[in-house]
């Protein structure tokens, strides 16, 4: 149980920084046109590193003792991740969304994405194997 | 990861008020006169990051008048020339709204398949453990 614990962990973590990661680039193609959007993008590999020790710096979020207190929400534990793009070529407007850029990264990282839902479900088959024996 | 349909979804909202905006200009390029009588003043509308869940979508904050000067012709038979025997046209520059229909229409794409990415990943997020 440990040891399947331990890879789920990992993945599930490595799967959440990708799909905020995810959320950031679609905002920034969403704003392509918007004057004066600053571009957002992170560092996976500080993100996962910061989850998987417990450093979430996120948003402080109010102590709950008890499971009917009301929590505030908090946003994303990752959202203080996210970085300003620098940007490649000033735009008249102050856009600083490279659509090149936007694009190549939101591909690369869905790739990513499926490449970690591929060996999560890999890893799920082979416990499952490991369990029925056949 | 579902908020990207919001985000995605606002950006198509967005594109298509602007190529509603760009529809209404180049249909109107050659109007004399607005509905109030004076000439037509081409539209133009202004995005605005709007933030949603822990991502920025775009919402359209307003609609402005372009402030150009309109087009003068040289039509003295038109019964709204002017005493010079000018008439006076609409602002809209039919190169810029041309430039900003191709914009708007590409932007929307990409938007449409930020949504079918988010979307295969999903549903292959739902099928783990099949």
């Amino acid at each position: 149980m440990n040891r399947f614990d331990d890879f789920l962990k990992v993945q599930q973590t490595a799967l959440n920084v990708r799909s905020y990661r995810q959320e950031l680039l679609a905002s920034n193609i969403a704003n392509a046109d918007t004057p004066n959007y600053a571009a957002r993008d992170m560092d996976f590999k500080s993100a996962l590193t910061n989850a998987l020790a417990g450093r979430s710096s996120g948003p402080l979020e109010l102590a709950r003792s008890s499971s009917t207190h009301i929590g505030n929400g908090g946003g994303s534990p990752f959202a203080s991740e996210a970085r300003f793009r620098s940007e490649y070529q000033a735009s008249a407007d102050g856009n600083t969304v490279n659509m090149d850029v936007e694009r190549a990264n939101f591909a690369e990282n869905a790739m990513h994405m499926e490449a970690l839902l591929t060996f999560i479900r890999g890893g799920i088959k082979d416990m499952q194997l490991a369990i029925n024996g056949q | 990861m579902l908020n990207i349909f919001s985000i995605a979804g606002s950006a198509l909202n967005a594109q298509s008020a602007r190529l509603n905006a760009v529809a209404s200009n180049l249909a109107n390029a050659d109007s004399i006169a607005g509905p109030d009588g004076s000439p037509f003043r081409a539209k133009q509308v202004v995005f605005q990051a709007a933030p949603m869940g822990s991502g920025q979508g775009v919402r359209v904050s307003q609609v402005v008048d372009s402030t150009a000067p309109g087009r003068l012709q040289y039509d003295p038979k038109n019964p709204a020339a002017n005493g010079d025997g000018y008439v006076t046209l609409s602002n809209v520059n039919v190169v810029e709204e041309m430039v900003n229909m191709i914009s708007a229409s590409r932007s929307y794409q990409t938007n449409a398949e930020v949504m079918n990415t988010a979307k295969s990943l999903i549903m292959k997020t739902l099928a783990i453990g099949q």
